[in-house]
């Protein structure tokens, strides 16, 4: 989808284009992959695959900043987190059955419609709009907005992890 | 670049998790596909940070990244939790919630 | 025109401009002890008491450099404003004389910019005056006497040093509220003390009733402080412009907020609302009516706990707030023009209902918690009725001889009656064998019933004497029938503990444990070896027991009594005086509770009146720039005298030409606008003059009530008067109130059984109904209902029409209904399908409606 209508804007970077194309096409297929593999750890390395092409989508869209948080923090905790919830909960390391619901096939028409709707809002609010190129942000500007005007959602957002931590230790340990 | 092929990357992801959220019975597959929607939104904040030039997207994304992360540890403690006392982690055997 | 040559500087120092360490140090001694405590020679208890130590010391040095402060601008004014005095005087004598002519001493203030967001500033900071530098140094002085006094009390506890941390940070919550510069830090205190109560309640939180108790009080102080978060709201919104235009400060400032509500500029209704907010979170921190039930459930706590949160912390809280940001009531209530104000109501409610719950109390400690509630209804009558002095002066007195009982009452159960508190069974004729404790006890129970030359007499009376000159008659009569109500209840205690024939463990008699368990919940277990388990049946059951400390060798009087209260009561010894670590803060605050009264005794002449100079703000409208040149950003020292004489020279002349007759207005801050350019930080209460026969009057009736009392006592409990003994049993107006006292209102029993069951249950209740009945209901009747009409259908319509389709619809709307059940499965996956799919739908709707 998307590859279409790059091939309609040709009046702009070429480049940068095709590696937005290239990943792109790259995620979707992982994406894919996720959430039809039939084994619960490639599920989790084809996620490695998406996350790691938002994180290069994020330095095309000239988000440095926000593009190195998404490794750190994705590809290398999150998907730690998950593969130890794999192994703590003793899936099985090959393929296996019943991964799906009897009813999954019911996701596919509440997806495609939902997919429909955002491609045509998208396409319709946006069809010409073409990004303007920018240079990469300085992570000094994204500190300055943390710390004066976002400063009340820093803190609560300090307060939710600290409740997460809390939260998960209790839920997680054995008595 | 368009704008709207940023966009449409988002919605296609977002709704792949969609789905992954509707079809999987694995709880740990059904919180891979929350964070397929998680990255989806996070992608679109970014682009239109972008588009306005403003970095206020760009700190959005961030909020939500930690709070991803959050949520990650807290699902997968549950998770955890829920095995141990049912040895078993299928969302359509916890049906507690049943009407 | 004077303002150049008046401006003279104010003396400061370093202690006034270093408040902001008396609240620190114990901060910091809390986390040295959560740290490092159980590691040093005593468990952390020498950090908190190093800590409590030092603030002590520079709460003394505040003490003192405030007084010299407010000396130094008396000395100006009297220099300055000879002249203009004896001029103003020539000219209108009665606005010369009449008391607003005292300059106003600045508090000295110091803050940092804490974080700011979107251009508004959070400071935090110390702002030192006339009311900061009493209560610091109260708070100071009585923890660290209850500090001493708890190496002995809580002696081998399980949780020694956790104890001594909470306490430390207790008062440190405490400090940094008085301290507090603007209202985001009075709540940082407020809350800090609020965690603290809790787990200090909660100390030994192995018996059900403790938790409970603790969860009970912070439950019902939380109730009180959304009244706080949304007083303070309210009073930002309606202080901050104008703080931004005249003070360039923003509305949490409390100077601000106070010259805010005296400028005539707010709103009346922002102000009343605000008020009640803010008083709604005093009557819970207070254990003010109807919110009191907290405080005797507190009890639960060790009986130093009680002692430190009675007195001078905690619940003084409720009363500080009210007198730091005095104009908002004032000005909210129309305090100052006689109207019957929100909180001189409660106050005097309070007063009477919780003295008449002190008669029914067995437990010692209970009825000191009710007088703790009464005497608090006290402060809040006399800051109602613009007592502001008499009610500060209380808080005062008040924290040295609650204390001291509370401290003797502990110091009864540790060596009089074997850990118990219950003055019918295990007390009595404990002066023989306590007889330091006792005198004390005497002592202080003078002092808080006011009798002449104790503490109480100066300050409650003040109280009593003010409410009857501002002419609140039923208040006054109200407040004198209060204190006869004490002079009665503490008498009974006293009877009841000290005199009499010993009973229960005072004899020396042993309850078997079980028992002594049920009946002394509060506080049998000073070792945390009963555990969660009742095993304490057998000997060595602290040893088994879940975290038990082993206590060999360690000596004093405390490890005994708790040692053999383990080891199944084998060698336990018959009363006898406490050691002289319980005994020292005894005799000191026994000593203070005497005497301190003197330091306002108003009777004596304006000389005694140490406590109006120097503790009440003076009700002097200030230049505004004068003001802002002092409080300027780091300048807070180089402090400019304000005008001295612009609240005698200018507002009243208005009235000096009106003022001629009697009966004419008040004038000055608080009752009139401030002239533009000036403001007002306090309103110009009124000083009732002591008069002999109403001092006579209150000494009479508690002297009345003394004998009654004591009569009643010896006949009641000392010969066993056949014909008052069971009075309660045979007369039913007596039983009837007795009950209903013992129940303590059913205040408790409407909270817990009649709201919680009238409103969560039948939300509950309605929830689950809903679920059955209408969610169900639709899913079925999806089905049913079609089906009925499919019936209808084929009965009516049958014989005429096609059979066949008749049968297919009925069918059909009999399956959907079956189909539609399975909705409700409890499977996540399909409430997600759900979710998603009616977004979707939803989403398309908008779409369409916004593309038409």
């Amino acid at each position: 989808m998307s590859a279409i209508v790059l091939l309609a804007a040709d009046d702009i970077n070429v480049a940068q284009n095709v590696a937005f194309g290239i990943i792109a096409a790259m995620m979707i297929f992982a994406a894919l992959c996720v959430v039809t593999t039939k084994n619960v750890v490639h599920a989790a390395l084809w996620l490695v695959l998406v996350l790691a092409g938002v994180a290069a989508q994020y330095i095309l869209a000239a988000a440095e900043f926000v593009a190195v948080s998404q490794v750190l923090v994705y590809i290398g905790a999150v998907m730690v987190l998950f593969l130890f919830g794999i192994m703590l909960t003793r899936a099985k390391l090959g393929s296996e059955e019943g991964l799906n619901n009897p009813g999954f096939l019911l996701g596919i028409p509440v997806a495609v419609v939902l997919f429909g709707l955002l491609a045509y809002v998208s396409i319709d609010a946006f069809e010409d709009t073409t990004l303007p190129d920018r240079g990469p942000t300085p992570t000094e500007l994204i500190s300055d907005q943390f710390l004066s005007p976002y400063l009340v959602p820093f803190f609560a957002l300090a307060f939710v992890l600290l409740a997460a931590a809390i939260g998960a230790i209790v839920l997680a340990r054995k008595d | 670049m368009l704008a709207v092929n940023f966009l449409l990357l988002a919605a296609v992801l977002f709704c792949i998790g969609v789905y992954g959220v509707i079809a999987r019975r694995n709880a740990v597959l059904v919180l891979m596909s929350i964070e397929l929607i998680l990255n989806a939104v996070n992608l679109n904040l970014i682009a239109f940070a972008l588009l306005h030039g403003s970095v206020d997207g760009q700190v959005f994304a961030l909020y939500v990244i930690a709070v991803a992360a959050a949520e990650v540890g807290v699902g997968l403690a549950m998770v955890l939790m829920i095995y141990r006392n049912r040895r078993s982690i299928s969302l359509d055997e916890l049906s507690e919630m049943k009407g | 025109m004077f303002a150049a040559e008046a401006a003279a500087e104010l003396t400061s120092g370093w202690f006034l401009e270093n408040a902001w360490l008396i609240a620190l140090i114990p901060a910091i001694g809390f986390a040295l002890i959560i740290a490092i405590g159980k590691r040093m020679p005593f468990k952390g208890a020498e950090i908190g008491i190093t800590s409590m130590a030092v603030s002590l010391v520079l709460a003394t040095g505040t003490a003192l450099q405030w007084i010299q402060r407010t000396n130094s601008a008396d000395a100006h004014s009297e220099e300055a404003a000879g002249f203009i005095r004896a001029f103003s005087r020539s000219i209108m004598p009665s606005a010369a004389e009449g008391g607003h002519s005292e300059p106003f001493v600045e508090p000295v203030v110091r803050s940092w910019v804490w974080w700011s967001s979107d251009g508004l500033e959070f400071a935090i900071g110390s702002r030192i005056d006339g009311l900061a530098m009493m209560l610091l140094w109260v708070v100071a002085f009585i923890t660290l006497l209850v500090q001493i006094y708890s190496i002995d009390y809580v002696r081998d506890d399980r949780r020694y040093t956790h104890f001594f941390a909470a306490i430390t940070l207790f008062s440190s919550g405490m400090l940094v509220m008085v301290l507090a510069e603007n209202m985001i830090q009075v709540i940082l205190g407020w809350e800090i003390m609020g965690l603290c109560s809790f787990m200090l309640i909660g100390h030994w939180w192995e018996e059900e009733a403790n938790s409970r108790a603790a969860l009970k009080a912070f439950f019902t102080v939380r109730v009180g402080d959304v009244g706080l978060l949304v007083g303070t709201i309210i009073i930002f919104f309606g202080a901050n412009q104008w703080a931004q235009d005249n003070l360039d400060s923003n509305g949490f400032n409390i100077s601000a907020i106070q010259a805010w509500a005296l400028s005539g500029e707010a709103s009346s209704n922002v102000l009343l609302v605000g008020a009640i907010a803010l008083f709604i979170a005093c009557i819970g921190k207070s254990g003010q009516f109807p919110l009191h039930t907290w405080l005797p459930d507190a009890m639960a706590g060790p009986t130093p706990v009680s002692s430190l949160l009675h007195s001078s912390t905690m619940v003084v809280a409720g009363v500080f707030l009210v007198a730091r940001i005095y104009p908002v009531f004032w000005e909210g209530f129309n305090i100052g023009q006689g109207g019957m104000s929100f909180i001189a109501i409660i106050g005097a409610i309070t007063i009477v209902i919780a003295a008449l719950l002190a008669f029914v109390q067995d437990d010692i400690k209970k009825v000191l918690a009710y007088s703790t509630v009464s005497q608090l209804g006290y402060m809040m009558l006399g800051l109602g009725t613009g007592a502001w002095l008499a009610a500060v002066f209380h808080i005062f007195t008040h924290a040295m001889f609650k204390c001291c009982l509370f401290l003797c009452a502990g110091s009864i159960s540790h060596s009089g009656s074997h850990h118990s508190f219950d003055m019918k069974r295990d007390m009595g004729g404990l002066r023989k064998f306590m007889p330091i404790t006792f005198v004390a006890w005497i002592v202080s129970t003078l002092a808080l019933t006011g009798v002449f030359p104790f503490a109480g007499f100066w300050s409650k009376d003040e109280i009593i004497d003010n409410v009857g000159h501002a002419g609140y008659d039923l208040f006054y009569w109200t407040a004198l029938g209060g204190a006869a109500l004490t002079a009665m209840y503490m008498t009974r205690a006293t009877y009841l503990t000290f005199f009499g024939q010993p009973r229960g463990a005072a004899a020396g008699e042993h309850h078997p444990d079980e028992e002594h368990a049920e009946e002394h919940e509060m506080e049998t277990l000073t070792v945390g070896a009963r555990s969660l388990s009742s095993a304490a049946n057998s000997g060595h059951a602290s040893d088994t027991g879940p975290g038990a400390v082993p206590h060999g060798g360690s000596g004093g009087s405390g490890a005994d009594a708790s040692a053999d209260h383990q080891d199944g009561h084998d060698h336990h010894g018959s009363p006898h005086e406490s050691g002289p670590i319980l005994l020292t803060p005894i005799v000191i605050l026994a000593v203070l509770s005497a005497l301190v009264g003197l330091l306002n005794a108003t009777a004596f002449g304006s000389d005694w009146e140490r406590f109006k100079t120097y503790v009440e703000p003076r009700p002097t409208a200030v230049l505004i720039e004068d003001y802002l040149v002092a409080t300027g950003p780091g300048e807070s020292v180089q402090l400019a005298n304000p005008m001295v004489f612009l609240d005698t020279v200018s507002p009243s002349a208005v009235s000096a030409e009106s003022g001629g007759e009697e009966g004419a207005p008040p004038t000055g801050c608080g009752f009139e606008t401030p002239e533009p350019g000036t403001a007002c930080f306090f309103p110009a209460v009124d000083h009732a003059e002591p008069q002999l026969s109403k001092i006579l009057l209150s000494l009479g009736i508690v002297a009345g009530a003394y004998a009654v009392a004591i009569a009643f006592c010896v006949s009641f409990y000392g010969r066993r008067n056949k014909r008052l003994v069971g009075l309660t049993e045979r007369s039913r107006i007596a039983k009837g109130g007795y009950l209903f006292l013992k129940n303590k209102y059913y205040l408790d029993a409407l909270y817990e059984g009649v709201i919680v069951r009238a409103i969560a249950h039948p939300i509950a209740k309605g929830t689950y109904w809903f679920n059955q009945n209408v969610i169900d209901a639709v899913v079925n009747r999806v089905g049913s209902s079609t089906k009925q009409t499919g019936d209808w259908v084929y009965k009516n319509v049958d014989q005429r029409i096609v059979d066949g389709v008749v049968n297919a619809s009925g069918t059909v709307a009999s399956e959907t209904g079956h189909a539609l059940q399975p909705v409700q499965s409890g499977k996540v996956n399909q409430y997600g399908a759900l979710l998603f799919g009616a977004i979707a739908v939803a989403a398309i709707v908008l779409v369409l409606l916004n593309v038409n």
